[in-house]
């Protein structure tokens, strides 16, 4: 008798709270698949914004950052997303290039390194590329060291990952015509190149390559959430190349008030104060609490690269093909 | 029982397992004898074929060849074979299905094929040297098959149904080609049959296998004359 | 006689239909990507460099797994030893093993943190690597030496008993056995094993994904999917996709020439033969205990490494192996529908006919599931939202793939019925739905059982088509393990190979068993 009053009651209040989420609008919003993981911002975010804006909150992981570009252009305008989050500052070109995105100006203290001004897209927050290692082993100071070495790492799929990209764009920045040797060089000391980020991640930590192309703010997650401190990252002479990672609104949303909430909400104290401490990246509006201790600190302009979009974008066909090249050997 | 020293093979107190089946036989064959070998179907025809020609070793009891044991290996006891079927093998042509017989290799010396080809010729193949098994007749394949064994020249040919397949006038044929390359190697045979005519065609003796147990040779007629009651069983009632 | 006028049409009709289908699949779904991706694309220096390595990395999957087989099979034949009805049996597994389960099965013994890298650290040697061709090479021959070692068995015990003994009883040694025996068998099974492997290793997907190690190790396969997932590049999806076609309905011609090997399971229990089995003993006990601990011990690494994490598994996994589940019985279900009607319909033809249709279905081997699934997704795409069709779709795509392997079995096994008791039926006046229902459906019923196991299990552990159509909640099983070994969770992939392989193993159980009924197997 117990058991069936129980499971009645469940059932009832499975049906209530069904009821209830029927009559709340959906803000669908595409990120990253690290983005959504259990240890990432996600779960965070998700709570922190139906809180304030008594609706309801799906994030969906579509792969890396460059396959989530990829999926609006296959969706087109007939996609269910309201919001892209994850796509960075070389895939905004191409992004505005596909008329799928509505100019949205969200006005913020920017802490972002050469500030903020692009009509479309809103930064959420930002870091340097590097090569992630294990403290101990045999340091590399700059491309020609590594590629010359014989340490083993693990890098992304350019056309399919972020940072993927940014480590094309990084040799280019660092290199311009010479970036073709150093991947010819680097070719013998690439383990295997990986569609996303999480998994040539995890691969590292499994122990299948001696170095990650992740972020300069990898090791502080080992710190600061494992009390680990053996990860530390290589310090590149040539500097790093930066990643804005931004979000922006399709012009297809079925709920245009919503997504700006949104939107506002991600440079607000509540989510930037989230981002730190679980996707390990700079926030593009500093919280009020600060950045926690261990994490790194921000290099010199001379040793932080980036290229603008409209140049990311001129110079990502030309440099593919050269990592195509090398790489297919 | 026709005993004597003229026996050369001779199976003593032997016993053959084949799974659960057991065959027990012991008797001798002598010198030139043609025997055939009757009886019903799983009584172990096959088995003491098998046996004789070494892919089954007795479990008790030796084989015998001119006093001395056999060879372990098939190939160096001194005997031919001749299936039901599946005797030639179908990638080699005539000539070399012939050839086998001498040298698996198939490498003859100069006197070898004129040998071989002699075989052919007395078996009326002459002009099929150079065909393949698939173009032949079944009783063009069984002179084949006759041929080979008259190029090996062995004492001792065993015979398992080689001419069941064939037509009444073919099989007559057979058995008087058989016969005659009896006459001209001089061997002993063994040829199990189903057809007691064909029995009596071919064989002065007949050995009846039946439930296990391969009979001592006995003389043909008196062996039909007087039917022990398993063979009486097994022929029925045609004279 | 052979029927009314209305069941001659209904049988061409229904014939003609799935053949139709089958080509426009193939070809349909090409012209499509074509088509939205505005014409054919221009292709690349990388692209080249990939179609080379697809035909280079087949060829030498395909000659290294029949090579090594011919020594195992012959060992095989002749040695008895515990177990090795046991072994033979494995040696169907690989073939509807999830490709994606082998792969983490050889990364656990060959990888670079895997058993043998462990070995060699020990003994200061350098760690093993196999991304790039090697592991895809070894993947294909991880897959395909089993079934090459089949087929060879097969011609084993097509050899009649009476050559093996009258082989002895000329006296041949080793050589001249090889001459009068093995050589003239291998030569007609051979080259339609090398053919049929070829294919496969051809349209290889997961392997060069899960291994591939990058540009260098890409497939044609591989490179459509990135084409379309990765940029979008519909153009360059469709020209791949034709070149795809192209290369493998070129080798399928081939096939049309040379003898296919059956895909069945003929008794393969009893030894074929006893000939110089003391003698190479020794050698032939080597060969059998490294195929079988190469086949063995990947798959224990992960039943070693996944059994345990089984309970700790997260509730997902439950709903995607129903998911899963739901896929391979719709599957099979089409499939079975589909070529046991194209086989009876061609029942009544004349053997060249049936020979035509068994060379087409052939010709579905080398359709690329990626272009197909493209092409759907494409066509449905303006009309409904394909995520929401991705069950259905991925359950005919699968269906239409398992198709070749399907028929294959059928309709021999439908052409025997008809040939052995079609004058029966005549000559009793036998009405067609008696006909069917009491004398061909229950001679059917075991080549029934056990292609729709075969179909049941491929689809089970299947990971081409929802790839493509992979929406973050839509959930079967090797989509999951796929994530698994993404964020290289490796525990919880093996623990999640494991509950793929038991249920698609009980899968294909239950169908064979089902259609073998109360005979003894």
């Amino acid at each position: 008798m117990e058991i069936y009053m129980r499971s009645l009651s469940l059932f009832a209040g499975l049906f209530l709270t069904s009821a209830a989420v029927a009559d709340t609008p959906v803000l669908t919003v595409y990120t990253y698949d690290s983005f959504i993981s259990d240890w990432g911002p996600g779960p965070a975010v998700e709570a922190a914004f139906e809180a304030q804006c008594s609706c309801d909150l799906q994030m969906i992981g579509a792969g890396d950052g460059a396959e989530l570009l990829s999926r609006v252009k296959l969706e087109g305008t007939r996609s269910e997303a309201d919001i892209i989050l994850g796509l960075d500052t070389n895939l905004m070109a191409d992004a505005m290039k596909t008329d799928l995105f509505e100019p949205v100006s969200i006005v913020a203290d920017y802490a972002v390194p050469n500030g903020w001004n692009n009509k479309f897209f809103t930064p959420f927050d930002w870091g340097y590329f590097a090569f992630v290692q294990n403290v101990g082993l045999e340091t590399v100071s700059n491309f020609r060291e590594l590629a010359d070495s014989d340490l083993k790492i693990v890098i992304q799929d350019p056309r399919s990952s972020t940072p993927g990209l940014g480590l094309l764009m990084w040799v280019k920045a660092a290199y311009g015509a010479d970036a073709k040797k150093i991947w010819n060089d680097l070719n013998d000391n690439i383990v295997t190149v990986t569609a996303g980020w999480s998994e040539a991640y995890g691969m590292f930590l499994e122990g299948e390559a001696d170095m990650v192309l992740s972020y300069t703010t990898s090791p502080a997650y080992h710190i600061i959430a494992e009390q680990d401190n053996s990860k530390t990252f290589a310090a590149f002479d040539e500097g790093h190349y930066m990643q804005v990672e931004v979000a922006g609104k399709l012009r297809s949303t079925d709920q245009p008030i919503l997504a700006d909430q949104f939107l506002k909400f991600m440079v607000s104290d509540v989510f930037q104060d989230i981002i730190p401490t679980t996707n390990w990246m700079f926030p593009a509006v500093t919280p009020t609490g600060g950045l926690p201790d261990g994490f790194p600190k921000a290099l010199s302009t001379k040793k932080s690269l980036i290229f603008s979009p409209s140049d990311a974008a001129l110079l990502r066909e030309d440099a593919l093909l050269e990592w195509q090249a090398a790489l297919s050997q | 029982m026709i005993a004597g020293d003229e026996d050369i093979l001779n199976l003593k107190q032997t016993c053959f397992r084949q799974g659960k089946f057991a065959l027990t036989a012991n008797f001798e064959v002598s010198k030139g004898a043609r025997i055939a070998i009757i009886g019903p179907s799983g009584g172990g025809k096959s088995t003491l074929l098998h046996g004789i020609s070494g892919f089954l070793k007795p479990t008790t009891g030796q084989v015998l060849w001119e006093g001395e044991p056999m060879s372990d290996h098939p190939g160096e006891r001194p005997l031919s074979i001749l299936f039901q079927d599946h005797n030639l093998f179908p990638h080699l042509c005539v000539a070399d299905n012939i050839a086998v017989g001498i040298n698996p290799n198939m490498r003859l010396s100069e006197e070898q094929i004129l040998l071989a080809k002699n075989a052919l010729d007395q078996v009326g193949l002459s002009e099929k040297a150079a065909d393949f098994p698939r173009d032949l007749s079944g009783g063009q394949r069984g002179r084949v098959g006759l041929a080979r064994i008259l190029l090996r020249k062995r004492p001792l040919i065993l015979l398992d149904e080689p001419f069941s397949a064939l037509g009444p006038a073919l099989k007559d044929e057979m058995l008087e080609l058989l016969s005659q390359i009896l006459d001209l190697t001089e061997a002993s045979a063994l040829m199990v049959t189903h057809d007691t005519n064909d029995a009596i065609r071919f064989g002065d003796q007949a050995i009846l296998v039946a439930e296990g147990l391969a009979h001592e040779p006995q003389e043909i007629q008196s062996l039909f004359s007087n039917p022990p009651p398993a063979l009486k069983e097994y022929i029925g009632d045609r004279a | 006689m052979a029927g009314s006028v209305i069941a001659i049409s209904l049988r061409l009709i229904f014939g003609g239909a799935v053949i139709t289908a089958l080509l426009t699949f193939s070809f349909g779904t090409a012209a499509v990507v074509a088509l939205r991706g505005h014409g054919f694309g221009p292709l690349l220096p990388t692209d080249l460099s990939a179609i080379r390595f697809t035909l280079w990395q087949a060829l030498v999957s395909a000659f290294l797994s029949v090579s090594v087989a011919i020594p195992v099979a012959r060992a095989l034949s002749r040695q008895s030893f515990f177990g090795r009805r046991a072994l033979i049996t494995l040696l169907g597994a690989p073939f509807i093993l999830p490709v994606l389960v082998g792969v983490l099965g050889l990364l656990s013994v060959f990888g670079r943190s895997g058993w043998i890298s462990e070995l060699l650290l020990f003994f200061g040697l350098g760690r093993l690597s196999i991304y790039g061709a090697s592991g895809v090479i070894l993947a294909h021959v991880f897959f395909n030496l089993p079934l090459a070692t089949r087929f060879i068995l097969q011609g084993w015990s097509g050899v009649p008993a009476e050559r093996f003994r009258l082989t002895d009883s000329l006296g041949a040694n080793s050589w001249s056995r090889f001459l009068l025996i093995e050589w003239p068998m291998l030569r007609g099974v051979l080259p339609g094993a090398f053919v049929l492997i070829f294919l496969l290793c051809l349209t290889s997907f997961t392997v060069a994904l899960a291994v591939g190690g990058g540009p260098k190790g890409t497939t044609i396969e591989l490179a459509i999917y990135q084409a379309f997932r990765f940029e979008f590049n519909l153009g360059k999806a469709a020209s791949l996709a034709t070149i795809q076609f192209g290369l493998c309905g070129i080798v399928a011609l081939l096939a049309f020439l040379v003898p296919l090997p059956k895909v069945g399971d003929i008794g393969l229990d009893r030894l074929a033969h006893q000939f110089g089995a003391r003698k190479h003993r020794r050698l032939d006990i080597i060969w059998i205990s490294g195929a079988a601990g190469f086949l063995i011990l990947p798959l224990s690494a992960i039943l070693f490494r996944g059994l345990g994490g089984i309970l700790s598994l997260p509730g997902q996994v439950f709903s995607a192996s129903i998911t899963s589940l739901l896929i391979a019985l719709i599957s099979t279900g089409v499939c079975i529908f589909l070529a046991l009607g194209l086989s009876l319909s061609i029942a009544y033809s004349r053997l060249n006919t049936q020979k035509i249709v068994e060379g087409i279905s052939v010709l579905g081997l080398s359709t690329s599931p990626l272009v197909v699934g493209t092409g759907l997704f494409l066509m449905i795409f303006p009309f409904v939202n394909p995520a929401s069709l991705a069950i259905p779709v991925t359950a005919f795509v699968n269906a239409m793939m398992a198709m070749p392997f399907a028929l294959r079995v059928l309709i021999p096994a439908v052409r025997d019925i008809y040939n052995e008791y079609l004058h029966l039926r005549l000559s009793l006046n036998m009405g067609r739905g008696i006909w069917l229902m009491r004398i061909v459906f229950p001679r059917l019923r075991r080549p029934v059982g056990f292609s729709a196991g075969l179909v049941a299990a491929l689809s089970m552990g299947d990971f081409g088509v929802i790839a493509l159509f992979a929406s973050p909640d839509l959930q079967t099983l090797p989509l999951i393990l796929y994530r698994l070994m993404g964020s290289y969770q490796m525990d919880q992939a093996a623990a999640v190979s494991v509950v793929l392989v038991a249920q698609s193993l009980f899968l294909f159980w239950i169908f064979d068993r089902g259609g073998r009924g109360h005979t003894e197997s």
